[in-house]
């Protein structure tokens, strides 16, 4: 039990580690926010991991309620920045901020 | 009635924000009441603050650590009436470039939930003492501000809002990462109870560094500052004005809790000495770009990344091993009070910004010669909102600089002196150009700008009034801020 528990935090921070990698490394857009995404996942498995961390208690439900909102709040964000992107690439025909473009690309 | 003072403020821009998507025509009516009825309850919370010490009540009678409490203590009363004084002239004045336009428009449609979303998300930061709550605070506030710059739908300003966006992102889940860890170590996202049980082990410690990386991401801290002259330059003149001067005040209200609140103890010299020079190198950088620009609404964008640099020398003047000396106090409510001049001032500076803007048809800097004698209403407003960026008296940024000054010399830090003494000439080089060509003899003929109606040039100059006033007024203020504020006992020196 707290052997798959210890596995779901590590695998959460290797998610987090993952998502800020590409985060920062990649100039296309969409790509970052993927990448966001994948790093908010990690964020949310390793908080729902640490609320089973005492087995004896059974698991904590605050997490729980707070990993929910958290989804909501991730949605409406990555909704608002596609929407933004999807607009840049009809207006400008690009996907990625001008200072990114710049540099030596992927 | 204490609970209704501190829920109404959060609750009835939410609701009013719900109401304006529903009922599109009456939303800018609407918006402009809650303006002024909140303003109405932040006054009456502040009264009550003053008579009877900090208020908290836990919503819906779940008490923390399961439950959200909202507290009132005189730092989060006072940003509250801050920022209901600045949506209360800030809304009316976006009447023209949204109302007017119709609510059929993408703009004059969505213009009004927004700010009003963005106004409950200000005050839930404020009030808020739950830290999941104050995320969502903060993504609320994010999201509105996100969406006002790329409001107009053009293309460099949605490249600005995109730029916003990833930055904010990064900050909103670093804080996320942060306040989870938290609730791992301690069960609790209480600030009261952190405080309480929290030691300065390395999962606090962890936990406080993310969350103040993600809060210095969303503060434009040097070197997070890339995204914000664009996007608050780019963004309508209301929507810059709340942008400007709200905004990242309620990040640093949240990173000013957390390390003077929740874990003074971990504030250590290496790390009061970072924040603090991260600002000052944002005071100098901020005003050195300022002073290269060409447009008026860019340099009073870059006049910000300054002015918020301002903000993080209350770390090494108040923070750290400093915290029980008694120039602490001062420093720490000198930097509210260089928040609230600030806010004032900068939002009255966007909102002449936009109606030269109308009135010239562009906002390069040659258009504003003259301008004095077709609005002068407007260019008093802006020259007396940059006396108190400047920080002259008798403004509230004065009595700011005066308080940092005298901490930074009284603890024997007097570099951090030199950088505000710096910092306030180069505020004075970078908003002379502006006022030298507004108060300039030639200039266009009145009668080529389209007119701008006196009571709209009023709004801008109440805002820049009660920027000077702060100053003029400051000894209330400064006992106002002194209630519940963190290791109280020491004695501050006095202004």
């Amino acid at each position: 039990m707290s052997g798959f528990v210890t596995f779901f935090g590590l695998a959460g921070a290797g998610l987090i580690g993952l998502g800020l990698y590409g985060f920062l490394a990649h100039a296309h857009l969409l790509r970052r926010l993927l990448s966001f995404n994948v790093m908010g996942s990690g964020v949310f498995l390793m908080f729902g991991a640490a609320a089973a961390r005492s087995p004896a208690l059974g698991a904590d439900a605050v997490p729980q309620a707070l990993i929910i909102t958290g989804i909501v709040v991730k949605l409406a964000g990555t909704a608002l920045a596609v929407a933004l992107l999807v607009q840049l690439a009809r207006s400008l025909g690009r996907a990625a901020l001008p200072e990114d473009e710049e540099g030596p690309r992927a | 009635m204490t609970t209704l003072l501190l829920a109404l403020p959060v609750a009835l821009p939410l609701l009013a924000a719900l109401i304006a998507v529903a009922a599109a025509r009456i939303a800018a009516d609407l918006a402009m009441a809650t303006g002024l009825l909140v303003l109405g309850l932040a006054v009456w919370l502040v009264a009550e603050v003053a008579h009877a010490g900090p208020v908290s009540i836990a919503l819906g009678g779940w008490e923390a650590p399961l439950g959200i409490v909202l507290h009132a203590d005189g730092l989060g009363a006072s940003f509250l009436l801050v920022t209901a004084l600045i949506m209360a002239a800030v809304l009316p004045a976006a009447r023209q470039g949204f109302a007017d336009r119709g609510a059929e428009t993408r703009a004059g449609f969505a213009f009004w939930p927004l700010a009003l979303l963005l106004f409950a998300g200000m005050n839930t930061a404020f009030l808020s003492r739950d830290l999941f709550n104050l995320f969502v605070a903060l993504e609320l506030l994010t999201l509105s501000a996100v969406a006002l710059v790329a409001i107009e739908g053009k293309a460099e300003t949605i490249t600005a809002a995109l730029r916003y966006m990833i930055f904010a992102l990064l900050g909103s889940v670093l804080f996320l990462l942060g306040a989870a860890l938290a609730y791992s170590a301690y069960a609790t996202l209480d600030m009261t109870r952190l405080a309480g049980v929290a030691a300065g082990d390395w999962p606090m410690a962890a936990a406080v560094a993310l969350m103040t990386l993600g809060l210095a991401i969303k503060t434009a801290l040097f070197p997070f500052h890339a995204w914000l002259p664009p996007a608050h330059s780019g963004a309508p003149a209301p929507a810059s004005a709340m942008l400007s001067a709200l905004v990242p005040k309620a990040s640093f209200v949240i990173m000013l809790r957390l390390w003077f609140e929740v874990v003074p103890d971990l504030a250590s010299p290496l790390l009061v000495l970072v924040l603090g020079s991260l600002g000052a190198v944002a005071v100098v950088w901020g005003s050195l770009l300022a002073i290269g620009q060409a447009r008026l609404k860019l340099i009073i964008a870059y006049s910000t990344v300054a002015q918020l640099g301002y903000l993080f020398l209350v770390f090494p003047l108040a923070g750290g091993v400093g915290a029980a000396q008694p120039w602490a106090a001062g420093a720490w409510t000198a930097v509210s009070f260089h928040a609230f001049s600030h806010a004032l001032a900068k939002a009255a500076m966007f909102l002449a910004a936009g109606l030269f803007l109308r009135a010239v048809g562009h906002d390069r800097l040659e258009g504003l010669r003259g301008l004095a004698r077709a609005m002068p209403i407007a260019c008093f407003a802006f020259g007396l909102s940059a006396i108190a960026l400047m920080g002259l008296p008798p403004s509230g940024g004065f009595t700011a600089k005066y308080l940092l000054l005298t901490s930074a010399f009284a603890s024997g830090q007097w570099i951090w002196g030199v950088v505000l003494v710096a910092g306030g000439l180069l505020a004075a080089v970078y908003l002379f150009r502006p006022l030298n060509l507004m108060f300039s003899k030639e200039g266009a003929d009145p009668a080529t700008l389209r007119p701008v109606p006196r009571g709209e040039q009023a709004l801008p100059l109440l805002l820049a009034l009660a920027a000077i006033l702060l100053g003029i007024a400051s000894s209330g203020p400064f006992d106002f801020l002194q209630i519940g504020r963190p290791g109280d006992a020491a004695a501050g020196l006095a202004p």
